[in-house]
């Protein structure tokens, strides 16, 4: 087990994918002869040729629509999104598109696409460049959303997303890819989508998160003497396991969703809604959101990691929520802001 | 010849010219009679047809193979007919049947025949341009001489994805002819109001690809323009934008009375009409003899209405049709 970036994760998981496979190919901006921006194709124009990986221009709208063809033809093609705010200019062939060739093909053409996105706050690049943006294709049926979490996470998930027949946005939390982790290569280190991990154990409180505040949630529930959290790492946002998450919280009682992204529906909206609604009645606690605040994510150094919750917010929450069984007000409305 | 397979529809086309004229009027009398159901409330919802358009789609369908890939748009009967597809297959998708080409969850805007070469059709403006420019990459990276068919109206030829679209495919010299319908009006909106120049196929310039203006309501000259970028695309000298300059009979949609035309357009248009121009060709040159046409009319006809009467016979998508197909499984 060799350790390796998020980053170099990835290109693993690319190019063991298209040494199996020849009809995989990727495209995007700068990712064949630079190895991509955050250097996550490093390596494989020289090994797969101009044929397979391929330098775009800049046109988004262009280059997935591409995409949605080569998919219903017989190739797989990965494509990079370089920062997911760059998908709104192109979202028409994602989610209308895409997500409905299989539906308005009555099931005769697939459409065995994979559009890599990265995403979130945490190094600077400002507020147009720093969000992350799952409520864009969490209401889009045929679609499914994969979040890396890490290493290990990148490089599992994105093997099953090029393999799987549907259309697949795979995220990439952009703080992490420099992270360094252990990556089991090969069919060991592969990830089905649409399940859950269940990372740390705990008895009173289930932490549910995704992406970059995994690390967040697990450091919240290592550092706390007075109460014990379970902490499961989503991993598929479509088709999230519904049962094991609802199953994981009957036990604990308590619901806690981490999530970067603005309070207003946010994924864990979602999840929220499903699980507070299935076990009304039997829950110790409601359920808990720690979120961003509804702002544009700023860009001083200082700001941005107030914006984010951190382990001594996600801590403070949590304690609250245990010693009045209410859910606390977030760190927002002292500064005025609504929840 | 009600009776014959979709395929053996598709390649009646190849090299028989009284079978496209056939075609041609076959989807004319289908379009006014999907009209007709429209105005009768028979179906509901939305549909728009391509009277007046039928010499371009022959003039595609007559030349590529069924293994090349064509993506086209919402207003598609026409294409999908001359493409092959049976009227009962589109008729059964507008009306709703279980027997639709879509099983009947779609509508009038999406058809869809793998077999014949047909994605689904696409209800988002400009958004098949790109798809098509993808299709052909497939070809290019399996080594296949296979080709893209991308077809488009005038409209189309506004939004970024027209651009990008050929763009791409320009650069990487990809096997893919684009196909402008310029039927004159971009929705409600007569072209010249949304573009400022006369002639869409000059846009090639920009990618450094030909740009052909074509004689749409000419399917001899449909299927030599299409031909020859066929050949272009398959040879690997890159995409060719034909410009086919053709003509909308009815409104752009169900609703659309087409109220803004000015006065004597259509009446223009029509001296010019691609099935009694083709059908006066054919009769000089001897191919349609001495009231062969008229036959021809007379059981194209029959044919629409036995499919009608088929579809509307048939039943109805189930509940569960909506549940089908969301996710390929795995």
């Amino acid at each position: 087990m060799a350790r390796m970036r998020m980053n170099q994760a990835v290109a693993a998981a690319l190019g063991d994918e298209m040494r199996q496979d020849p009809t995989v190919v990727v495209f995007g901006e700068d990712v064949a002869a630079a190895g991509g921006p955050f250097k996550t194709s490093d390596g494989l124009l020289e090994e797969f040729g101009p044929l397979r990986v391929r330098d775009t221009p800049i046109s988004e709208m262009g280059f997935l629509g591409m995409a949605v063809g080569a998919a219903a033809s017989g190739l797989r093609p990965v494509a990079e999104i370089m920062f997911i705010e760059f998908l709104g200019v192109a979202l028409d062939q994602v989610v209308t598109e895409a997500a409905k060739f299989h539906f308005l093909s009555n099931g005769v053409f697939t459409c065995p696409m994979v559009v890599r996105a990265s995403v979130g706050a945490g190094l600077g690049f400002g507020c147009q460049h720093s969000q992350t943006f799952e409520n864009w294709l969490n209401n889009a049926p045929g679609l499914k959303m994969a979040v890396a979490s890490g290493p290990q996470s990148a490089y599992g998930l994105m093997r099953s997303a090029i393999r799987d027949p549907n259309p697949v946005v795979v995220l990439e939390p952009r703080a992490l890819y420099g992270g360094r982790g252990p990556v089991t290569r090969g069919e060991e280190g592969i990830i089905p989508l649409g399940e859950i991990a269940r990372v740390r154990e705990g008895d009173d409180v289930t932490i549910v998160t995704a992406g970059a505040m995994l690390r967040v949630a697990m450091a919240a529930a290592k550092s706390s003497d007075n109460w014990s959290a379970e902490v499961i790492d989503l991993q598929t946002l479509i088709p999230w396991d519904r049962d094991a998450v609802v199953s994981a919280v009957r036990r604990t009682g308590r619901l806690v969703i981490v999530e970067e992204s603005p309070y207003t529906s946010g994924w864990g909206t979602e999840i929220s809604a499903y699980v507070g609604s299935r076990l009304f009645g039997e829950l110790k606690a409601p359920v808990l959101r720690v979120t961003c605040p509804d702002v544009p994510v700023p860009f001083g150094r200082e700001l941005e990691l107030r914006y984010m919750p951190n382990k001594e917010y996600v801590t403070d929450q949590i304690d609250q929520l245990m010693a009045t069984g209410r859910v606390p007000e977030p760190w927002w409305v002292g500064e005025g802001s609504r929840v | 010849m009600g009776d014959r397979t979709k395929m053996e529809r598709r390649l009646a086309l190849a090299a028989d010219r009284v079978a496209r004229y056939e075609r041609m009027v076959e989807i004319r009398a289908f379009e006014d009679r999907v009209q007709g159901l429209f105005a009768e409330g028979v179906v509901h919802g939305t549909t728009h047809t391509a009277q007046g358009q039928e010499a371009v789609a022959v003039g595609i369908a007559a030349v590529a193979r069924p293994t090349d890939t064509v993506t086209c748009t919402y207003r598609g009967h026409g294409m999908g007919l001359a493409l092959g597809m049976t009227p009962e297959s589109i008729l059964g998708e507008i009306m709703g049947r279980e027997m639709g080409c879509i099983g009947g969850i779609a509508g009038s805007m999406h058809l869809v025949d793998k077999e014949l070469g047909l994605l689904p059709t696409f209800a988002i403006i400009g958004a098949g341009i790109p798809v098509a420019a993808g299709a052909a990459l497939t070809a290019q990276v399996k080594g296949t001489d296979d080709a893209a068919i991308g077809v488009f109206g005038d409209g189309a030829s506004n939004i970024g994805a027209f651009h990008e679209g050929l763009n791409l495919a320009a650069i990487w010299k990809l096997p893919v002819v684009f196909v402008c319908e310029n039927n004159q009006y971009g929705e409600y909106s007569r072209i010249n109001l949304t573009t400022p120049i006369e002639d869409l196929a000059d846009r090639a310039v920009s990618y450094g690809i030909p740009g052909i203006m074509v004689d749409g309501q000419d399917p001899d000259a449909t299927v030599k323009a299409v031909s020859e970028a066929l050949d272009r695309a398959r040879s690997g000298e890159g995409p060719t934008l034909l410009e086919m300059k053709t003509y909308r009979y009815a409104g752009h949609s169900r609703a659309d009375k087409a109220e803004y035309r000015p006065e004597g357009e259509f009446e223009r248009w029509f001296q010019r009409d691609p099935i009694n121009t083709f059908r006066a060709r054919l009769e000089s040159e001897g191919l349609l003899a001495e009231g062969q046409a008229d036959e021809v009319d007379r059981q194209v006809a029959a044919r629409i209405e036995a499919a009608m009467e088929t579809v509307k016979a048939s039943p109805p998508a189930g509940v569960d049709a909506m549940f089908r197909n969301i996710y390929a499984p795995v």
